[in-house]
Order: C-alpha cells, then sequence, then structure tokens
C-alpha cells in the first residue's frame, strides 16, 4: 500500500461512505488516501445498524435520502456481487393494526412518488402467510420486495478492500486532528501522525463530521446528534424469523424492527436515544426492555431467553432540512472552502445509499476540477476468503490436505480455523485488533462469545504481528487484555 | 474419505467423564477412541490448579491435574485410541463422527456406540444482559483461569467478580496471590451459590468482601474496562434505586453459570431436556438416539467430578455393551422422574425398577436453600409413594442418592409411569 507525502484525494472515515468513495475512486489515476482514527474499517457507525438495504419507501419524497437511496438499492445488487459481499433479497414489511389503515395508504403513496414502483399493499392474511408468528390484530402490511439484508461488516470490508488492492491508502489509527488551508484553499488535513497533504478532502466522519465541518470553518450552524439504537442478537437454534418486519414509521423513524441477517441470526433492535458521548455504544438495561416490548408488538413470541448478543449504534443524525421540515443528507462541494466535499449527516437510509452517494461524490469532485482518467490496469473484483464451516464434508477435507491450519479449529462454536485467522491478518485490509478478526471470521460470535478462543486468538495475533501478547488488543491502542505475565514482581 | 468402522465406541471428549468413559469401555473388552479438541486429556481439569477432586473416588483431596492424571494413567494403560487436538464438527443420528486434525485431515468414523461426553461452557454477558460498553477487561471465570494457570499472563490490576460461583470464588483468591487487587464479589442471589467452603477458603481468608443481592447495573469504559456500577436488588431481582455504588475497576470476571454443550447432540438428534438442558438419559446413561450415550456435564452441570467419573464410567460399559450386542434387552418397568417443588433438576430423567437387584442412583440439584432436614419424596397424583431424609438442600450441593430395597418395593407396588421428586 503506497504511503507519500501528497494525495490528491484524502478521505476521512473508513465507514461505508468512505469505503465506497475510495473504490470509486480507485478506478482513475488518482493517489487517494483513507484515514481513520481506528484500527479498522467499520469501526462505527457502519457496522452496527440494521443491515437492510432498504427499498426507498419511507424517505419524503424529493429528498436525498429519497433519491440516493432508491439509485443505491439498485447498485448494491451489482457492487454485492463484484465485492462478493453477502446480501439476500428478502423484501421488507411494514405492517399496520387497526387504525393504520390510512397511514399505510399515505406510505404506498410515498413509495411509489419515490419510484419504489414494486411496493403493494398485502392483506392481513397475505401478511401472515409470509409471517406466521406476526402479531394476530394486523390488518395488512406495506411489502417492499426490493429490501434486502446484508452482512453490514463485510459491506464494508469489500469496497475498502477492493480499493486497497487498487491502489488506495488505508491510514488507520490516524485522528483527524486540524484542516490544512493554503491560500483559502484545502492543502490536507493534520493527525495525531502529523500532516497529510491533498488537493481535496473528503469529510465522510459520521457522527464526527460536523466536527470536521467546524475546523474547516464551513458550516458552523450544522450539528450532529449521535442517536444511538440498541440491538439484540437472537440464537439461531433457538429463534429466528425469516422477514424483515417494520412497524409503522413515526417521527422518530422506521421503529423497532424484528429482522433476519445474512448470517441466518435474527435480531431486534433499534431503540433511538440522543447521547451526548458520540462514542457512546452502550447498551442499557431500560434499552433492552423498550425494545424488547417493541418487537413483541410485531411478533408476541420474542423472548429474551433467546438472545445471545446485545450492542449498540450510533446514527449520525445532522440537523440539515433544505426544505425546512425534513432532515436530510448534507452532501456537498464546499463553495467556502474549495477542495472540501462534505458528505455528512449520514444516518438510516445511509447504507442503502452508500453506492449512489460515491458515485455523486465522484461526480462532484469531477465537476470540481479533477481530473478523472481511467487506470487499465482496475479490477473490480474481490473475492471473500470462504469461511470453513459453511463448507461441504468434501471441500473441507481439500482444504485441510492443503493446508493444515484448517485443522486447527480455533473457535468452536462457529467452528473457525487458524488458517481462516492468518489468512484475516494478511488480507489487502489487514485484521490486527480481535475484534478485527471476529469482524471477518465470525468467531467468537457463536454461544460461547469468544470464552474458548480469547487465549488461542491472542497467541496468533502476537505471532502473526510480531507484538509481545500484552500488546494485543481488542480494538486498537487502549483496549490491551493483558498487562503482564504472572509470578512478576509487582 | 475413508469411513473408518474400527472401532466399537466413540468417546467425544476426554474430560473427567470421557476418561472414565473409555476405561470403562476398554475393560469391557471394546475397540474404544477418544476425540479429543485439546492438547491433553482431562478437560477443564488441568487449570482447575486448587484442590477439592478425589474424595469419593480416591479417598483424597487433590488438585485438578492430579485427579486428571491419576485417569489418564489407566487411559493410557489400555489399548485405547487417542486422538488429541481433534474437533468433532458434525455427528450423525446414524452414528457418522466428523472430525478433523491438523495432522490427519479430515476424518469419518461410523463407531456402533458413541459416549457423548463434551462437558459444558460458561454463561457469558449477554446471557445475563449486562448493561455497558465492549470494553476489553471482561472476562468470564474459566478464561480467566486459563490466562493465568496455563497461559501465565494477568488479565488485571483492579477485579471485581460476578457471581459467587466456585469457579469465581477460586479465581478471585488465584488473582489475588498473583498480585491483583480483587475488590468484590457480586451475588445477585441473596444466597452464595457457590461451595460454602470456597467462601471460607477464598473469600473470607483473603478479607475479599462478598456482597449478595446484588448486581452490576452498567460497565465503564470504551477501549478497557474502567469501572461498574453496582446496584442492590429486592427478593424478586428488582433493582433498588439508590442503592448505586461505583467501583473503579480494569476488570469483571464473570461466574454466573454453567450451560451443557450439546450442540453435538442435537445434531444427532438427541432429545434434550428442559431442566438440565442436557440429554434426557436413563439409568444406563442412554439418550433417546440408539447407541448414543452422555454421561457428565453434558448431561447437567455437576458439583463434583467424582460424580462425572462415575456417570462415565456406567456410560462407557454401557456403550460397550450395546456395541457388543450384550446389552440386557430392556424389559423392566421404566419410569420418568420429573422436577417437583424444590427441585431444578433430576439425573437421570428415566429409571427401571426390575426385579432384579440393580439399584438406580439418581441426583437432584435443589433450586432452593433449606438449611434444616428436610424430606425427598416420590409423588403421584399429589400420593406420596417413597421418601427419602436429608440433612440439608442448597443449590450448590447435589443431592445424591442410590434407592434402597424399601424404596425400590414400595415403587414396584405401584403402578405409575411418572413420578413427581420434591424436597420438602
Amino acid at each position: 500500500m503506497p504511503t507519500q507525502s501528497h494525495y490528491d484525494v484524502v478521505i476521512i472515515g473508513a465507514g461505508v461512505v468512505g469505503s465506497m468513495i475510495a473504490r470509486e475512486l480507485s478506478r482513475y489515476r488518482l493517489a487517494v488516501a483513507v484515514v481513520d482514527k481506528e484500527s479498522d474499517v467499520g469501526a462505527g457507525s457502519s457496522s452496527s445498524n440494521s443491515a437492510i438495504i432498504h427499498s426507498g419507501h419511507d424517505p419524503y419524497p424529493g429528498t436525498a435520502k429519497a433519491r440516493l437511496n432508491v439509485r443505491g438499492n439498485a447498485l448494491w445488487r451489482t457492487v454485492a456481487e463484484e465485492l462478493d459481499v453477502p446480501l439476500r433479497s428478502t423484501g421488507a414489511l411494514v405492517v399496520a393494526r387497526e387504525g393504520q389503515e390510512s397511514a399505510l395508504e399515505e406510505l404506498l403513496h410515498r413509495a411509489h412518488a419515490n419510484g419504489v414502483t414494486d411496493a403493494a399493499i398485502l392483506e392481513a392474511d397475505e401478511v401472515r402467510a409470509r409471517e406466521p408468528r406476526i402479531r394476530p390484530d394486523t390488518v395488512g402490511a406495506l411489502w417492499t420486495p426490493s429490501a434486502m439484508v446484508v452482512d453490514p461488516f463485510q459491506g464494508v470490508l469489500g469496497p475498502a478492500e477492493n480499493a486497497a488492492a487498487n491502489g488506495v491508502a488505508f491510514l488507520f489509527e490516524h485522528e483527524f486532528t486540524g484542516a490544512l488551508i493554503e491560500r483559502g484553499r484545502v492543502a490536507g488535513i493534520d493527525t495525531g501522525n502529523g500532516p497529510i497533504r491533498a488537493q481535496w478532502v473528503v469529510n465522510a466522519a459520521g457522527v464526527f463530521a460536523d466536527d470536521v465541518m467546524h475546523l474547516f470553518g464551513v458550516h458552523p450552524e450544522f450539528a450532529i446528534t449521535a442517536r444511538r439504537g440498541e440491538y439484540f442478537v437472537f440464537d439461531p437454534t433457538r429463534f429466528t424469523v425469516d422477514n424483515v418486519i417494520f412497524p409503522m414509521p413515526d417521527e422518530l423513524g422506521k421503529g423497532i424492527l424484528v429482522t433476519t441477517t445474512t448470517h441466518g441470526n435474527s435480531i431486534i433492535g433499534p431503540n433511538s436515544e440522543e447521547v451526548d458521548d458520540k462514542e457512546d455504544q452502550s447498551v442499557t438495561e431500560a434499552g433492552m426492555l423498550q425494545i424488547l416490548a417493541g418487537a413483541q408488538r410485531l411478533v408476541p413470541s420474542v423472548s429474551a431467553s433467546d438472545l445471545i448478543a446485545a450492542f449498540a449504534g450510533l446514527r449520525a443524525t445532522g440537523n440539515y432540512k433544505p426544505d425546512g421540515r425534513h432532515r436530510d443528507f448534507l452532501i456537498e462541494r464546499s463553495d467556502e472552502v474549495p477542495g472540501l466535499i462534505n458528505v455528512a449527516g449520514i444516518e438510516s437510509p445511509g447504507y442503502a445509499s452508500s453506492p449512489a452517494i460515491a458515485e455523486l461524490v465522484v461526480k462532484l469532485l469531477a465537476e470540481g476540477g479533477l481530473s478523472l482518467e481511467e487506470k487499465e490496469s482496475w479490477d473490480g473484483r474481490r473475492a471473500r476468503p470462504a469461511r470453513f464451516a459453511a463448507l461441504s464434508h468434501e471441500e473441507r477435507a481439500a482444504r485441510v490436505a492443503e493446508d493444515p491450519a484448517y485443522g486447527r479449529i480455533v473457535c468452536r462454536c462457529e467452528n473457525v480455523t487458524e488458517a481462516e485467522i492468518v489468512e484475516a491478518i494478511h488480507r489487502p485490509i489487514p485484521a490486527r485488533t480481535y475484534d478485527a478478526i471476529k469482524r471477518r471470521t465470525w468467531l467468537g460470535t457463536g454461544r460461547c462469545q469468544g470464552g474458548f478462543d480469547y487465549p488461542r486468538t491472542m497467541e496468533i495475533l502476537s505471532r502473526e504481528l510480531g507484538i509481545p501478547m500484552e500488546e494485543v488488543t481488542k480494538k486498537g491502542p487502549g483496549s490491551e487484555f493483558l498487562y503482564r505475565r504472572t509470578k512478576e514482581a509487582v | 474419505m475413508r469411513v473408518n468402522g474400527d472401532y466399537d465406541v466413540a468417546v467425544i471428549g476426554g474430560g473427567p467423564a470421557g476418561m472414565a468413559a473409555a476405561i470403562a469401555a476398554a475393560r469391557e473388552g471394546a475397540r474404544v477412541l477418544i476425540l479429543e479438541r485439546n492438547d491433553q486429556l482431562g478437560g477443564i481439569l488441568p487449570q482447575c490448579i486448587h484442590n477439592g477432586f478425589g474424595a469419593i473416588n480416591f479417598g483424597r483431596d487433590l488438585p485438578g491435574p492430579e485427579y486428571a492424571y491419576r485417569y489418564e494413567q489407566k487411559v493410557r494403560a489400555l489399548p485405547v485410541e487417542i486422538k488429541l487436538n481433534t474437533m468433532v464438527l458434525d455427528v450423525t443420528g446414524g452414528r457418522d463422527v466428523f472430525a478433523i486434525n491438523d495432522d490427519e485431515g479430515y476424518l469419518h468414523f461410523k463407531p456402533k456406540s458413541i459416549v457423548m461426553a463434551m462437558g459444558c461452557r460458561e454463561r457469558t454477558r449477554a446471557q445475563i444482559r449486562l448493561p455497558g460498553t465492549r470494553a476489553a477487561g471482561i472476562f468470564t471465570a474459566g478464561t480467566v483461569q486459563r490466562l493465568v494457570n496455563i497461559e501465565g499472563y494477568m488479565p488485571g490490576r483492579r477485579v471485581v467478580v460476578l457471581g459467587s460461583g466456585d469457579i469465581g470464588m477460586i479465581m478471585a483468591r488465584r488473582l489475588t496471590i498473583e498480585g491483583a487487587t480483587v475488590l468484590s464479589v457480586l451475588e445477585l442471589m441473596p444466597h452464595l451459590t457457590g461451595l460454602r467452603r470456597n467462601y471460607v477458603q477464598c473469600l473470607q481468608d483473603y478479607d475479599i468482601p462478598l456482597h449478595l443481592s446484588t448486581t452490576v447495573k452498567k460497565i465503564k469504559g470504551k477501549r478497557r474496562v474502567e469501572g461498574i456500577e453496582t446496584i442492590q436488588v429486592d427478593e424478586r431481582f428488582r433493582p433498588i434505586a439508590g442503592t448505586e455504588r461505583s467501583i473503579d475497576c480494569d476488570t469483571l470476571v464473570l461466574s454466573v453459570g454453567l450451560i451443557p454443550e450439546n450442540e453435538l447432540s442435537s445434531q444427532a438428534g438427541v432429545v434434550l431436556d428442559d431442566h438440565t438442558r442436557g440429554p434426557r438419559i436413563d439409568s444406563s446413561m442412554a439418550t433417546s438416539v440408539p447407541g448414543i450415550f452422555a454421561a457428565g456435564n453434558v448431561t447437567g452441570i455437576y458439583d463434583l467430578v467424582d460424580y462425572v467419573s462415575i456417570a462415565g464410567t456406567a456410560a462407557g460399559a454401557n456403550a460397550a455393551a450395546y456395541a457388543r450386542g450384550t446389552a440386557p434387552e430392556k424389559r423392566r418397568r421404566r419410569v420418568r422422574l420429573v422436577p417437583g417443588s424444590n427441585v431444578g433438576s433430576i439425573l437421570p430423567q428415566e429409571i427401571e425398577i426390575g426385579d432384579d437387584d440393580s439399584r438406580p442412583t439418581i441426583m437432584l440439584r435443589p433450586n432452593a436453600t433449606i438449611d434444616v432436614s428436610v424430606r425427598l419424596r416420590f409423588t403421584a397424583d399429589d400420593e406420596t409413594v417413597t421418601e427419602f431424609r436429608e440433612r440439608y438442600a442448597r443449590p450448590s450441593e447435589m443431592i445424591v442418592k442410590t434407592l434402597s430395597a424399601r424404596h425400590l418395593d414400595q415403587l414396584r407396588g405401584d403402578k405409575n409411569e411418572e413420578y413427581q421428586v420434591e424436597i420438602v
């Protein structure tokens, strides 16, 4: 991965938006870098969300959200295929109870106005046929067949790895600390690891995009509130729902849903709570109760005893309302500071919109004078390593015959092998922490939640990275697991 | 892939149950295979360097590694094939066993019978729904035990233990000896959940405070644990507002229970019990699938390893008999045992009441503390058929009873197929 002193474009933030933009830019003869303060891609909102590629039925017609969501939904099918990102067509149900019939009709009109032409209303019995466990007093549902579920981490890693393979530099543990502006134009950024000079800066900093803007001296009025959403994951051997089920939306958003994942687990969530700390991904007692109650309003048989994990994500809710009423994405080429592109307020449907946002950002850069010359060497395809656990008996036998490391099972619940862990550590976007390995291989996500694999995984990280055990971290500096050997003087 | 049909009995798991099963089966003349995922036999025992093992089977108070070593010597003295570092991936109801290791690759066995002896795993943070951040520094007690006793690393300086289970108390002492400060052991229940002797020897003797009816309200710290907030709960486990207390710590150790490890049993179609969360077994340790036996913590959580070995011995002998076609025909009256009041679970779930002199042993796990003399009753339609006396009932200790001739007589005279077993 080339690192150099001067880039054509520096992207702040290695979330799904930053990674998609990086991959689009990797098509051209440009020096591009992505900086992120964390140790891995997708460490913020991008990997902690509902993992749904929405159809685009929900945003208010005429907004950037509506346009980019519908376009993004269409692009995701191609992008996922090219980048080997798990994506599953599920369709989605927005279910209505008695008294909500007119709201349902309104939602259908909104879907059609947005160009979601295949959206339709299902009668109660059709809803029950799709999901027998649905609440008995359901009167109907909006059915949007184009909705899909995605592996949220692979959806970030895919474009990032492909961008890296095509020459984009990813600089992790590089925290943006200030703007470099010379003669009124962007000259780069300052980071905790020194300045990085660049002709263009793309601000894709998620919940921190407002801070980045302010340090560039633009949009002092713009602010992002972190709205935390908590989720629960079910043990797939005890409870699964194979549908994406929303309640009717309210002013806070699409509500607490019951959904499936590409991995087969079902999840419920999110609630919505404004938090002061933009990194507060803690789960709360109150939130858990709220989510369970919300999910039980859709599927009454949802039970707390079948839960296997909880997590929380933060929505980057901006205060940009171009029509004075509806919150929208703020995506622009700055007039005040030439060379700055802002991609801010990317809350839902941001994930679904991300390929379309990348397309738009490239257009804004081109119109701003960035010369885009295609590379002949560009290869837009990326393949994900095979999961040993998903292979047939014959394929497993062939793998282990080739590489004995496939015969060493490290994670006993998900059957993750040492070979898969070693490969993850040496991919174009290297997994350098426990959590990075976990997100790539599903290690530690099963019933024992890492109890067995911790010591072994730490050893492998220590060996492959050439660092002492005490320096192995969960998610980057400051999250070390061990602090000294036993039997040492204290 | 060659199908290896050389073995009479395949034992899955080389811990105390598996070793005892292998010994018993081999002594019956069976060709026995042990499949063990670890790099040594013994299961969890090699990391249990404290004593408290062997009182029943050896009449000695041994540390875990020595208890395991004694069984391992017996296994190795018999013609038992041992495959270490070998993970069983799939078991079918037709007794196909798929396993893998880095030496021989992918393996397919077809034994005549199987003993499931996979043991248990620890309950995790998710299962008790602990609120807070996902920082580094939250470990289960067993993981800490492995890190400290086997790997030789300290996972923290200032430690709080949640749960007064035995491993939690033992690790509180161990971490203290290794130089960490154990600030507190918290217990949600109004009573200790581990053995009283461990409370005295591990907490009292090291001045580690125990806080009953207290749990973790919140874990703080983004990267590494920076502290926790505790809260007291009332008799119905509801948090009592105003009792919050902050503790600065960098490590939270969870000792909040064990769960039988039955993914392979489920794959094979073995019926599990709602109370034990392990296979439903009869006095011969047979599961619902013919030719598949189960023993030890995989069938339900035991209090003492000695009983695990005893169960393994029975399972191994019966698996060998099944494999050789010498198992006695099951013509005797079979009765089901169902937990009644104050009983959490019962093993086995089914016993045979024969005319011969065989005496089934049952093991009960009380789910209430009664510190005075109790009666253990077999009832059907609210009528007591037979009963025993016990000195007390505590959730941390199993009640183990071998039915006497008198009890069997009373049960023989009755015609019910199911008995509630209760403690009053």
